[in-house]
């Protein structure tokens, strides 16, 4: 059974192409990927991403639960409103879930996780929290809306509430807090995203969620689907869960190990796995690749180094370079002259470092 | 979507076949496929004289979103590849049954084009496929 978004009807008058993402029936492009990749990266683009989860957590101990349930520390987060990004993971050190965690009381934070793994996530959750007497529960009547872009803030901004705009227009990066929108509707702003530019992703309750669309498109906010949204964070550098990590990687072969806190006296789920493997020594690295030659680079081409094989977890044409890039996964140690295997053909590729672009620009060697 | 033109004939595959008046046969993909596959970003041309065989792959298109084989409708040799998609592969998305052609062939076995649909039983194709 295929799930639907409120916006769903919007997004098929505007044409859009149609496809399942997570179960979710869910617009791929209304008509040229590249244009709203464009879009985004030059002015503004706006993305339904209402299929994700947001699950609330509120109880007198829920700091103390996501300190063990969370890779990441929330002792970072030390105003209301602050968000962080994590891995969740599982007692091998395997990754269940990316998700981002928003500190919005002493007894309430908000999770935001994938689509794809509602349902392990929530079971997951649900189990860890009851020792910690967390409520989990999960908030279906919202819809998301990602307003991403150069001139995304101002775009959402001329759409507040005047009371709100000054406010929201100093919201630092990686925070968020409650507006109001057109009409009064309630808003939840918070100054992430998917895409390696500025802008919004904005939780409304579903009844409002057109009406903030239509506002936006009459702002001149371009709409861009979930084909745009992948180029946009592969250029960024932002992993992709199921794609770039899974229960059968560890946040250390999947260059996350910036999320990875080993705060002392800090008893999170699977720290005694990733401690013992960077003891051992991580057999496997994600490395950016970039096509200098014609081709495209793409998920599940393999490979060639001088340690072995690896092969190409997010791989894509990227519309800002003009070129192809890729995150790769391969084996630690020097690698040599990299090859990538295109049928049957060995193609040299550069080993970067990513993010490939930043605010609309290529990033320097890149 | 474009009007398909009469005088094409199709691979199920999504591939047109029109016979020119000199009796080759020049190759694309329709504006269907064109629309399924999205931007285009790359398109691998075969080498003019290598020899192609009916339903199998002489070149390879590829979109943002994936790569895909592109079969010769007709065995023969390749004359003729329009270098234009080597800079410009999304001339296959604005024009697929004009400008955006892939590949010309010298047909060696006239009789394959009689196994081709023609356009009408192609529209029915599309059609069902989009149901």
């Amino acid at each position: 059974m295929t799930e639907k978004t409120v916006l769903n009807a919007t997004h098929r008058a505007l044409g859009a192409r149609m496809v399942d993402f997570g179960g979710w029936d869910m617009p791929i492009n209304y008509g040229s990927q590249i244009e709203e990749h464009h879009a985004v990266r030059r002015e503004a683009g706006m993305f339904d991403v209402s299929h994700m989860t947001v699950i609330d957590l509120h109880g007198a101990r829920v700091r103390d639960f996501l300190r063990h349930l969370l890779a990441n520390s929330v002792d970072k987060l030390k105003v209301h409103g602050k968000a962080l990004y994590s891995c969740m993971l599982d007692e091998r050190g395997g990754v269940i879930d990316d998700l981002i965690v928003y500190y919005l009381g002493d007894e309430f934070y908000r999770l935001v996780v994938n689509a794809g793994t509602r349902a392990k996530d929530l079971a997951w959750i649900e189990r860890q929290a009851q020792a910690f007497e967390v409520q989990v529960k999960e908030r279906p009547e919202f819809a998301m809306i990602a307003v991403q872009g150069p001139a995304a803030r101002a775009k959402v901004l001329g759409l507040l509430h005047e009371v709100d705009r000054q406010r929201i227009e100093k919201l630092g990066k990686f925070a968020a807090a409650a507006a109001q929108g057109p009409h009064g509707m309630p808003l939840f702003v918070a100054r992430t995203g998917y895409t390696g530019e500025d802008g919004f992703e904005i939780v409304v309750p579903a009844e409002h969620a057109v009406a903030l669309w239509e506002a936006l498109a009459a702002a001149g906010v371009a709409p861009a689907g979930l084909g745009a949204r992948d180029t946009l964070r592969l250029e960024a550098g932002m992993n992709l869960y199921g794609q770039d990590m899974d229960e059968t990687v560890t946040p250390w072969e999947a260059n996350l190990g910036w999320t990875i806190a080993l705060d002392e006296g800090r008893d999170f789920i699977g720290r005694a796995a990733l401690e013992q493997q960077k003891a051992a020594g991580v057999p496997r690295v994600m490395v950016g690749l970039v096509l200098d030659d014609k081709g495209v680079l793409r998920h599940g081409q393999k490979v060639l180094t001088a340690n072995g094989e690896g092969e190409i977890l997010s791989g894509s044409f990227a519309p800002t370079l003009n070129k192809a890039v890729a995150f790769a996964r391969i084996p630690a140690g020097e690698p040599g002259d990299v090859r990538v295997d295109i049928r049957g053909r060995e193609v040299p590729v550069r080993l970067v470092k990513y993010p490939f672009v930043r605010d609309g620009k290529p990033c320097e060697g890149i | 979507m474009s009007e398909i033109p009469g005088d094409l004939k199709f691979l199920k595959s999504h591939e047109w076949a029109r016979v020119e008046d000199d009796g080759l046969v020049r190759v694309g993909i329709s504006d269907h496929a064109q629309g399924q596959l999205g931007d285009l970003v790359y398109v691998e041309l075969p080498e003019v004289g290598s020899a192609v065989k009916a339903g199998t792959g002489a070149a390879v298109v590829e979109s943002v979103k994936a790569a895909s084989d592109i079969y010769a409708p007709v065995s023969g040799e390749i004359v003729e590849v329009n270098e234009l998609l080597n800079d410009k592969p999304e001339t296959i998305n604005e024009d697929a049954f004009g400008e955006g052609w892939i590949f010309l062939v010298r047909p060696s076995d006239r009789a394959e084009l009689d196994e081709l649909l023609d356009a009408n039983d192609y529209q029915d194709l599309v059609e069902n496929e989009d149901h």
